[in-house]
């Protein structure tokens, strides 16, 4: 059974998140840009919310939009930006990565325009209820040395956070 | 209207990619740059979770981890570049060419 309003909401989510994008590499501002880039990482934990992944939803904004942004609006104010902002906000070779960059969109289209009748039509319902249930055994079981990997690149990057943040070592 | 596909999701991470590419190419603010690499990141994990309701909720672990290198990677690049900027002044990043000379 479908939900009634999921194509209303996808298009809806979406077109914020990829508008938001592109205000965030438009803007003079950071601080600007950095509200935008909220603004996306929300919207896309609404699309994570639309597929079956409330998990992964509820760590997006607690992690990205919580954790992460403030991280990024504490540099901005640390760091002095007012002549960052009187000055040109593109340099010299945006023609060429425009050019590049229409290039990989172009095969992206060609490989999902080629690729489209790879994927299952059907879709695996997840039953919501157990969804961090399952993602918790994953975790603990099947990847347990990712996992313990993971919390060692964590540390490893919040010394290397500070050592390089540190006046005089 | 027609029913939500993966494609579709598809699409819209290609749009944030690139997004983010363009971004990391043609800004010259490093904070921008550092910015349209969360962009990129999070493409990717709108991928991972899109694939991951075809078959099984393996893609969505993976989501999870690349959100915590994410954290990972913009604590160490913001300390980089309040080191930088103590040095030099500057958050342009045509001016990051110590290791040129």
């Amino acid at each position: 059974m479908m939900p009634v309003a999921t194509t209303f909401f996808f298009y809806f989510l979406s077109i914020i998140a990829v508008v938001s994008a592109i205000v965030v590499i438009t803007r003079k501002s950071p601080v600007h840009s950095a509200l935008a880039l909220i603004t996306t990482l929300l919207s896309l934990a609404g699309l994570y919310l639309m597929l079956y992944a409330p998990f992964v939803a509820a760590v997006q904004i607690v992690l990205y939009a919580g954790g992460i942004m403030v991280l990024f609006l504490f540099v901005i104010m640390l760091v002095n930006l007012e002549k960052a902002q009187l000055e040109e906000r593109f340099n010299k070779q945006w023609q060429v990565a425009l050019i590049a960059v229409l290039t990989l969109g172009a095969l992206l289209i060609f490989i999902f325009e080629k690729g489209r009748s790879v994927f299952p039509q059907t879709v695996t319902n997840f039953p919501e209820n157990t969804n961090t249930q399952v993602i918790g055994l994953l975790l603990y079981r099947d990847y347990l040395m990712p996992f313990e990997l993971a919390s060692l690149l964590l540390l490893v990057a919040i010394v290397g956070a500070v050592v390089m943040a540190k006046k005089r070592v | 209207m027609a029913e939500i596909t993966t494609l579709h999701y598809l699409v819209v991470a290609a749009a944030l990619f690139l997004t983010g590419v363009i971004g990391v190419l043609t800004r010259r603010n490093v904070i921008i740059i550092l910015m349209s690499i969360e962009l990129i990141l999070n493409a990717v994990n709108l991928n991972l979770v899109a694939f991951s309701r075809l078959y099984n909720l393996h893609g969505q672990v993976f989501a999870i981890f690349i959100i915590a290198d994410a954290a990972a990677e913009a604590a160490i690049a913001l300390g980089i570049l309040i080191a930088f900027f103590r040095n030099k002044e500057t958050v342009n990043m045509d001016e990051v060419d110590l290791l040129k000379w």
